[in-house]
């Protein structure tokens, strides 16, 4: 029986960072699912109970909530020798790296889920052009380089690693365009390098289970995605 | 090897409160530059052109941008005094997810309560004291939150203190009242002299605030 085990829910962007982590560092881990339709599990309340949101991370029954938090303790306790880094080791890449990820999590991730959920055309039309802005500081942070970390993904990339599943379904949900190819080069060829990596590959969910799961997020409440 | 520290900063700004606190602590020497947020300073625009904010540390020329992650990095930089953050990978998680719930769940809280009146006001009001009432539960009858040693959640959260004469008098209502623990907490974190250097005097920001207001108003 896994030591390590994950609170997450089928479609959740930020649950799918977590099984990244752990698989980049070759950690066994076992998935306890939440189910929407009977309310929040006991378990994620007792586990959870500032935020009561998913991922948590149970590590031989201690929890560990917030998934960029999740990400770090996840490279420290498992650290050195052959271990995969997930951050780099200088203070000042480090730094960057932590902006960048809470930039691409504050103004890409919910500047799109904000246009997605826009339902007048002024207010979608001023979004879109928030996350475009956005979505050009990341392509600058990207260009000239294979993935955000360097030769090899690292932490950033699983913070951004949502934009190459997530972002067309919410274009197609939300009526509009942002990754436009032409417009950020660099980005887009990222996006398909990523999703290539077989330990990224399999954790990404269904197309239509995720296109389900964020039409009734959209349609109930702005939320999470 | 001569080392240059240049921290951005704004007085009534609790992040950089949070910078101020950290470089005192590990005893760096810096160079405190004031902005005025009205018109920008050309280092400011050129060291955090994504946010245009304070605080900033410009470290031998590199910015560092983010007021927890550059309290994260003078952690990681200047190892040798003072750790903020403990050294156990289980105690950093809770100290980050505690900071993390100080920053968008409180601070986010704080900012609604002072510019608001009326129903939203005593919402918004409702709202902050119950984070500062999580907050208080999880500090429980330790010295700091991480323990016996200051650190990094106590770093986070205590500039909020220089704010709470400003937010009682604007929503009519006490936080000693309310969080009595936390208040002793924050006054016992006064008294270290990082903190106390680091914090303006609370009718200084209260003023401040009414400024604030009346210009707001204009608008």
């Amino acid at each position: 029986m896994a030591k390590l085990k994950i609170i997450v829910s089928a479609t959740s962007l930020f649950c799918v960072r977590i099984e990244w982590a752990l698989k980049l560092k070759g950690l066994e881990y076992e998935l306890i699912f939440e189910d929407w339709s009977k309310g929040k599990s006991e378990l994620l309340l007792k586990s959870n109970p500032a935020h009561k949101k998913i991922p948590v991370l149970l590590d031989d029954g201690v929890a560990i909530a917030e998934s960029k938090v999740i990400l770090e303790y996840i490279d420290e306790k498992w650290k050195g020798g052959d271990l995969y880094p997930l951050l780099p080791q200088d203070p000042c890449e480090r730094a960057q790296a932590r902006f960048w990820a809470q930039f691409a999590d504050d103004k890409c991730l919910f500047g799109t889920w904000g246009a997605c959920c826009a339902e007048d055309a002024l207010e979608k039309e001023k979004a879109v052009e928030a996350a475009l802005e956005s979505f050009t500081y990341l392509e600058k942070q990207i260009e000239g380089k294979k993935f955000f970390a360097g030769d090899k993904i690292g932490y950033l990339d699983l913070v951004v690693g949502w934009i190459p599943h997530w972002l067309g379904i919410l274009e197609e949900i939300g009526g509009m365009k942002i990754l436009d190819a032409e417009r950020f080069p660099s980005l887009h060829e990222w996006a398909q390098n990523f999703v290539e990596i077989p330990l990224i590959k399999e954790c990404l969910p269904p197309r239509d289970k995720l296109v389900n799961r964020l039409s009734l997020v959209r349609s109930s409440a702005p939320n999470k995605p | 090897m001569a080392e240059e520290v240049i921290l951005l900063d704004f007085w009534p700004s609790p992040f950089a409160m949070r910078v101020g606190i950290a470089l005192r602590e590990k005893g760096v020497e810096f160079d405190l530059r004031e902005e005025d947020l009205s018109n920008k300073s050309p280092l400011l625009l050129k060291m955090n052109p994504v946010h245009k904010k304070v605080p900033v540390l410009v470290h031998n020329g590199k910015p560092v941008c983010e007021s927890l992650v550059i309290v994260e990095y003078i952690d990681e930089t200047w190892v040798r005094r003072c750790p903020l953050l403990p050294s156990d990978p289980y105690e950093r998680a809770c100290a980050r997810f505690w900071a993390d719930y100080v920053e968008t769940k409180t601070y986010s809280a704080a900012r609604k309560v002072w510019p608001s009146t009326g129903e939203a006001q005593e919402v918004a009001k409702k709202e902050f004291i119950e984070c500062l009432k999580v907050l208080e539960g999880e500090l429980g009858d330790k010295a700091y939150f991480g323990g016996e040693r200051f650190g990094y959640v106590d770093v986070s959260l205590v500039p909020l203190y220089s704010w709470f004469y400003a937010l009682e008098a604007s929503a009519n209502f006490s936080v000693a009242e309310e969080c009595p623990k936390l208040v002793a907490w924050a006054k016992r974190c006064m008294q270290r002299e990082s903190v106390a250097k680091s914090l303006p005097d609370q009718y200084k920001v209260y003023e401040y605030m009414l400024e604030l207001k009346k210009k707001i108003r204009a608008q």
